[in-house]
């Protein structure tokens, strides 16, 4: 097998594997691209899959663009529905489901797996997680006919789901072992705007417990609670963190900790092999959200294209997208110190993270603050200068 | 006046709103909008948004 003078080949299809063919064919018209994926490809955006039950969007109306569409315009040899079984970083070879391809360089936007607790009960397995198109198919077709859904999790895309669901007249129950929405996220103040606003919503949150059984019943299902509680519902939806996608890398004995680590030129241990997206971390951070991945993307494909680039993260606030109340949070780097200025008014809740010089380090805006979202913004320090 | 929504995220530029506070007046036609300008929630090219209709 001879592969061309320079072929590149991507695995993954999502949003950092697409953004990278685009942003590359803007550079570089005819380097030979593969990209490999387990999918079928479909170019979808997956902040979408969060509040699209609400607007009655089904799966099939969330893709914009085919993968074939894709990949006949951006000239991208496209291997679907093929699993990648391993890396040969010496050989520069990839094995698949369709046989072995070779690569001058490799992409791994493999993205990230949602973290499954291990509960008990005889319905334990009926409990999903939306992390997916297909997850998201699934998710509707088992909403038919159902009028109670579970959320495990208050974490951001629990709380977008049970904001969605709500919207779209389903009974939410929610249940978090914190204290308050978006605990990681969000100051105590905040957090109980959110729940408020939620809670008057309709959504019941179940705070200080956790799942630990999914039981069948006649009529649908039954969560156990740890405090002994028990809620009735239909569907259980996990939405309790993200885990990268390890296991390839890994046995390829590329450098991993919590993602496959890389540089700022997206590089992982192997010079010829890079990783981005949320299977990626990035000088020690794993930042699964859109706006870092594209930057990524965008670095990346520069790269590619031999500019000098380093990878460079600005000031990257979070819109949570919870329409009973807009949040949008640029929290401070972990270790910051400084404290929390808060005010609270009939618009909204504007609170800032200053440090003792009075620098803005991080913001949290609720309500009609939110529009101070683009000025605050400007003054923030990069998160990657 | 049309709305556009960005393929990405799903965030919406009117513009019979603009973003004023980043700028853009109300009334600013999309095309009138810089080309270097990204989308303010996930930072997509201008070119990657697509026009959708309004309700």
């Amino acid at each position: 097998m001879i592969a061309p003078a320079q072929s590149l080949v991507i695995v993954g299809s999502g949003l950092a594997a697409w953004t990278v063919v685009r942003e590359l064919r803007k550079l570089d018209a005819h380097t030979p691209i593969t990209l490999v994926t387990r999918d079928n490809g479909d170019f979808y955006s997956k902040p979408m899959l969060s509040n699209a039950l609400s607007s009655g969007k089904t799966a099939a109306q969330l893709v914009s663009a085919t993968s074939a569409a894709m990949a006949e315009q951006h000239g991208v040899k496209l291997m679907a529905h093929t699993e990648v079984t391993a890396i040969d970083p010496v050989a520069c070879t990839i094995s698949t489901s369709q046989g072995a391809v070779a690569y001058s360089r490799l992409v791994l936007a493999l993205g990230a797996d949602a973290v499954r607790l291990s509960l008990q009960g005889d319905a334990a397995d009926q409990v999903l997680s939306v992390n997916d198109l297909q997850d998201y198919a699934a998710f509707r077709e088992r909403l038919q006919g159902a009028r109670r859904v579970t959320v495990i999790g208050a974490g951001l895309i629990g709380c977008e789901f049970a904001n969605d669901l709500i919207a779209a007249g389903y009974e939410v129950d929610v249940v978090d072992p914190g204290t308050q929405p978006l605990g990681r996220l969000l100051p105590t103040e905040a957090g109980r705007l959110l729940q408020q606003a939620l809670s008057q919503a309709g959504v019941r949150f179940y705070f200080g417990t956790s799942v630990q059984a999914i039981h069948a019943k006649p009529q649908g299902l039954q969560a156990e609670l740890a405090d002994g509680q028990r809620l009735d519902t239909d569907v259980v939806l996990s939405a309790v963190g993200l885990r990268p996608r390890l296991a390839l890398a890994q046995a390829a004995g590329l450098q991993t900790a919590r993602g496959i680590a890389v540089n700022r030129q997206l590089q992982t241990s192997q010079p010829d092999i890079y990783a981005l997206g949320d299977v990626a971390e990035v000088d020690g951070q794993c930042l699964p959200y859109v706006m870092p991945l594209m930057q990524a993307a965008r670095t990346l494909a520069a790269h590619l294209a031999g500019q000098p680039v380093t990878l460079r993260y600005p000031a990257m606030p979070v819109v949570v997208k919870t329409p009973a109340l807009a949040v949008v949070v640029a929290p401070p780097a972990a270790g910051s110190s400084g404290q929390w200025q808060i005010e609270a008014g009939t618009g909204g809740l504007d609170a800032r993270f200053v440090a003792g010089d009075g620098a803005l380090l991080g913001f949290v805006l609720t309500g009609k603050a939110a529009s101070q979202k683009a000025i605050l913004q400007k003054t923030l320090p990069a998160v990657l200068a | 006046m049309k709305v556009w929504q960005c393929i990405v995220c799903g965030f919406t530029y009117d513009e019979a709103q603009g973003i004023p506070e980043d700028g853009i007046a109300a009334g600013t036609r999309f095309e009138d909008i810089p080309e270097d300008w990204e989308c303010p929630d996930c930072g997509v090219a201008k070119a990657d948004f697509e026009m959708v209709e309004i309700g």
